[in-house]
C-alpha cells in the first residue's frame, strides 16, 4: 500500500519533510510509526514521545491503534494550539 | 455556517456588521475575536501553520456540531494563518440566534473546540528564540464541559 504521509509544526521540522509518499504493509498507525522510528535518528527523534503527537488518517483525527486498510493520506502533527 | 480560513487580515468590525445584517429576525448576535498577545513585550511575531484542507473541514464539523446543540441562525469563523505581529487579529466566530443564551454558548462551545480540535499550530518568535506553543492541559480540560 502506498500512503502520503504529512509532518506538521515540529515534527515536520524534526524530520525535516513537510511530506513524503511510503510504500508500506503496516496494519495500523502504530505500526507505521514502529516502521519510520526504525529509518533514521530523525524519525525516532521525532517520535520518541507519542504522547506528544496526534494523528489524521484521511484528515480526520484518530488512534494510534487505527487500521491503515484504505485510507490514502496519513498525517502527523503535536496537539492543536488553534484560537 | 461561514467558514474561511486565510492569510490576509480581515477587517473585524466589517465583518461582525456584515455577519448581523444578513441575519434575519434574530434577536442576539455574539462575536469574538482572537488577537496576537505580548506577554511582557518580548513578542516580535507569531506564525500560525495549518493544515490546508483539514482545516476547513475540522472547522465545518466543529460548526454543524454547534448548529446541532443550539437553535441558531447562522454561526461565522474566520481564522488566519502566516506571519502576524503583536495586537494583530488571529480569528473571530460570530453567533446568531433568537436569543442570546444560544448565542453565547454556541460561541463559546466554537472556541473551545477550535482551540483543541482544529489543526492549526502557533510558533512564537521573539529575539533569537523561536518556539512552538505548547497545548494548554486547561484547553483540552474545557472539553470536558460540553459532554
Amino acid at each position: 500500500m502506498t500512503l502520503e504521509i504529512l509532518y506538521f509544526a515540529w515534527l515536520r521540522e524534526r524530520i525535516g519533510l513537510p511530506r513524503e509518499t511510503v510504500t508500506t504493509e503496516a496494519a495500523t498507525v502504530a505500526d507505521l510509526v514502529a516502521e519510520l522510528r526504525a529509518r533514521e535518528d530523525r524519525y525516532a527523534l521525532a517520535f520518541s514521545d507519542l504522547a506528544s503527537v496526534r494523528v489524521a488518517l484521511d484528515q480526520d483525527l484518530a488512534e494510534f491503534d487505527a487500521p491503515l486498510a484504505g485510507v490514502r493520506e496519513v498525517a502527523f502533527f503535536p496537539p492543536m494550539t488553534g484560537g | 455556517m461561514q467558514i474561511r480560513v486565510q492569510e490576509t487580515p480581515f477587517d473585524y468590525g466589517a465583518e461582525s456588521a456584515r455577519f448581523t445584517d444578513g441575519c434575519n429576525g434574530i434577536g442576539a448576535v455574539v462575536t469574538f475575536c482572537g488577537i496576537v498577545r505580548n506577554d511582557g513585550g518580548a513578542l516580535q511575531a507569531m506564525e500560525i501553520e495549518h493544515y490546508p484542507g483539514m482545516t476547513e473541514r475540522a472547522l465545518a464539523q466543529i460548526a454543524e456540531e454547534a448548529a446541532r446543540r443550539w437553535t441558531l441562525a447562522d454561526c461565522l469563523i474566520i481564522h488566519r494563518f502566516g506571519r502576524m505581529a503583536p495586537g494583530e487579529k488571529i480569528m473571530m466566530v460570530a453567533t446568531a440566534s433568537a436569543h442570546r443564551a444560544d448565542a453565547f454558548a454556541a460561541a463559546d462551545f466554537l472556541m473551545d473546540y477550535l482551540k483543541s480540535r482544529a489543526p492549526f499550530w502557533k510558533k512564537e518568535f521573539s529575539g533569537d528564540s523561536a518556539e512552538w506553543v505548547a497545548a494548554k492541559d486547561a484547553d483540552e480540560a474545557a472539553l470536558g464541559r460540553w459532554g
